[in-house]
């Protein structure tokens, strides 16, 4: 199960600007990623929750949907999390890539960099790697099989419950 | 009642997956008073327990034991261990076929006549021709009920279809409808008509579409002739001095080694499957595998040249609503070397619901590139490809040699390289649906490539000589006359037209046979 849960800051301006924040959206706190402007968290078990923003930042670069909140990028990638505290390999994988994407991105590191395109520019270089290929992979399955994101993408999913879409539209196109 | 057969009973046919070919037969040789014991590799899951969910429909009933792939084919680096997306569980892939039920044409009988030879492909003709096969298309027509045949229907054109026809229109296409579809647009048959739910791949809920789940399984089992062994995984077939096949290994649900003895036994397993056991069955005597004497079993495989092309319109479409594939043009159907390759294809409606079409779509495609195309997904129409690709020896499944699955045996490797004229064909296809779409408006077309195998053919293919072929015109194999390939593997070639009609019109026809030569006592 994904543990991610709305939750409200209850942090000051000034007690934000002290903890380390990435970007401007998310804040890390203790083990935990917060977005406080859309109020929920992401409690992490294996990875650092620095590796856990960056994974974000890092998902939302490799499927960029300006629609989809940061949200479901981080119900997304929390499986690496769950694999992580299983499997130390993976683990590894996933620690080992993201600091190594920090160092091919210069002093700020990944999310230091501003525009996506320099952030894509990275990832164009470690595309064959295990590591993109793991986040990748997982994020096909992992974030468009979440049924609370089909609705952005005007997918409807279930119809045998309403009865299908004989009365429902199947045939409704009207501007050919 | 379904009738439980001895396993010492060596007087019934061993038929080996209940698909469109095993699952036809059985009921037509049960409905003959012939016992047959039809071995399912998977479960029995009934029509109401389908998923309207692709990802966990795919675990319910997709074939998913591990296989091998080589050759030049997207699908072996984009899907190395999912060579094709078929069916695991009764009814096989009848229930996850769309439905389109297509006769073959002539010149398709006669590919080494009509075209030539071609360098790097194993044309050949078959041993049988349309006029023989046209009784027993009526026959499949009414069985399946398929539109716009017997006075049935044609299904109401979706909004998919609406843009297709649209589409078709403007480029002076002939020959698009909504036919030719094994989905009720009528109650028939004691099934429920279309309700246009779409899901048609994940088994239909209503039971409109025919699946011999549904169908020749229940009404054979009413037979008392007929009994269905469902998660039976064939492992080998066994043989005596003589030659002649006696019964079959297989691996039951809890993993153990049982034999049921035959009198005559039908593979139908799949044109992966299928030669893999017979391979699989190899023995002092028969050392490259059963009905190998020509060592054509599992060359020649085919999987239909496909791929598919998506357009974005500024308006809304909603292509997954309704009958995934009640829509076909047939005008690219014909053979024309003038466009560049022998043989032709159909286009006909397809969509995916958007966790299949962002993994299929451009299969390890990424960035804005991708993302921008799905942002679009309620704006898009699509269609699929279907053409005939050209046999090679080379396009085969062999077994592995050395993973092996849970029971010990080998698991396959599917080979493929695309022949020129197939890559030619696609090309042209990939064209003219562009050209389809941008005629109506869209701002945007994906030439998409070609999914994991649905269309599995050829690996046993069916020859007037012994010499070139593993079975003859019943699918009845060369070297030992009570052994029989009853799917798509005993293809010849695999023409432009979705197999399954052809599949069931075949069994239907070796049914008779299987009769007569019992009756005679020569099997």
């Amino acid at each position: 199960m994904v543990t991610i849960y709305e939750k409200k800051p209850g942090l000051s301006r000034r007690e934000l600007l002290k903890r380390g924040s990435v970007g401007a959206l998310l804040v890390i706190s203790g083990s935990a990623v917060i977005s406080p402007e859309h109020a929920w968290g992401l409690q992490t078990s294996a990875l650092k929750p620095e590796t856990m923003a960056t994974l974000i930042q890092m998902a939302r670069d490799i499927y960029p949907h300006d629609q989809v909140p940061d949200k479901y990028y981080a119900i997304a990638v929390k499986a690496h999390d769950e694999q992580a505290d299983k499997d130390p390999a993976h683990k590894d994988l996933i620690e080992k890539g993201i600091a190594d994407l920090d160092l091919k991105s210069g002093k700020d590191g990944y999310t230091g960099l501003g525009w996506e395109e320099q952030r894509v520019a990275v990832l164009r270089e470690i595309e064959d790697t295990p590591f993109f290929q793991a986040v990748r992979g997982g994020l096909v399955v992992g974030l468009y099989n979440q049924k609370e994101v089909w609705p952005i993408f005007g997918y409807e999913g279930e119809s045998y419950s309403k009865g299908g879409y004989m009365a429902r539209g199947f045939d409704d196109i009207e501007w050919l | 009642m379904a009738a439980p057969f001895d396993l010492k009973n060596d007087g019934v046919v061993v038929i080996i997956g209940s698909g469109a070919g095993g699952g036809t037969l059985g009921n037509e040789l049960a409905q003959k008073g012939i016992d047959v014991i039809i071995l399912e590799a998977g479960a029995r899951h009934e029509y109401e327990d389908f998923i309207n969910d692709e990802w966990d429909s795919f675990a319910q009933l997709a074939w998913t034991d591990k296989r091998t792939t080589s050759g030049d084919w997207r699908v072996a680096k984009d899907f190395p261990n999912l060579p094709a997306w078929i069916v695991k569980s009764v009814g096989g892939s009848t229930t996850h076929w769309a439905g389109a039920s297509l006769r073959l044409q002539e010149h398709e009988f006669k590919t080494l006549s009509t075209y030539g030879k071609l360098e790097g492909a194993n044309l050949l003709d078959w041993p049988i021709t349309l006029a023989d096969l046209e009784p027993y298309y009526a026959k499949a027509e009414d069985k399946l009920g398929v539109t716009l045949t017997n006075n049935i229907p044609g299904l109401p054109g979706n909004n998919n279809f609406k843009v297709m026809k649209a589409g078709a229109d403007k480029l002076g296409y002939k020959e698009c409808h909504t036919g030719r579809m094994a989905i009720n647009s009528e109650p028939r048959d004691d099934r429920n008509a279309c309700q246009q739910t779409g899901f048609c791949f994940q088994g239909c809920k209503w039971g409109a579409k025919w699946s011999t789940l549904y169908t020749e399984i229940p009404k054979g089992e009413a037979t008392g002739h007929l009994e269905v062994r469902p998660n039976a995984m064939a492992i080998k077939i066994n043989h005596d001095a003589s030659g002649k096949v006696t019964g079959v290994v297989y691996a039951d649900k809890d993993g153990k080694l049982q034999e049921q003895k035959a009198r005559i036994v039908a593979v139908a397993g799949n044109s992966i499957e299928s030669p893999r056991l017979l391979l699989n069955s190899a023995s002092s005597q028969f050392p490259d595998g059963l009905a190998n004497s020509s060592g054509q079993v599992g060359k020649n495989y085919m999987r239909h040249t496909t791929g598919s092309v998506y357009g974005v319109f500024d308006k809304p479409v909603h292509m997954y609503r309704g009958t995934t594939m009640a829509g076909i043009i047939r005008d690219e159907a014909r053979n024309d070397p003038s466009r560049g390759f022998v043989g032709g294809y159909e286009l006909e409606t397809l969509s995916l619901g958007l966790p299949f079409m962002a993994a299929f779509l451009n299969p390890g495609g990424w960035g804005r590139s991708f993302t921008t195309a799905l942002d679009h997904y309620d704006h898009m129409a699509g269609m699929w490809i279907v053409g005939e690709d050209m046999p090679r020896e080379e396009n085969r499944i062999t077994l592995h040699a050395d993973i092996k699955d849970e029971h010990g045996m080998a698991v396959a490797d599917v080979h493929f390289d695309d022949h020129a004229n197939d890559t030619a064909m696609r090309n042209h296809a990939y064209k003219q649906g562009s050209a389809l779409y941008a005629a109506v408006g869209a701002t945007r077309t994906f030439p998409t490539p070609p999914y994991p195998s649905t269309h599995n053919l050829g690996t046993n293919r069916m020859s007037e000589k012994a010499a070139d072929g593993v079975v003859n015109k019943h699918g009845q194999a060369h070297d030992i006359k009570n052994l029989f390939v009853s799917d798509g593997s005993q293809f010849t070639t695999g023409g432009a037209e979705n197999p399954t009609l052809t599949i069931v019109s075949l069994a239907i026809r070796q049914a008779d046979y299987i009769a007569e030569q019992m009756s005679a006592k020569s099997i």
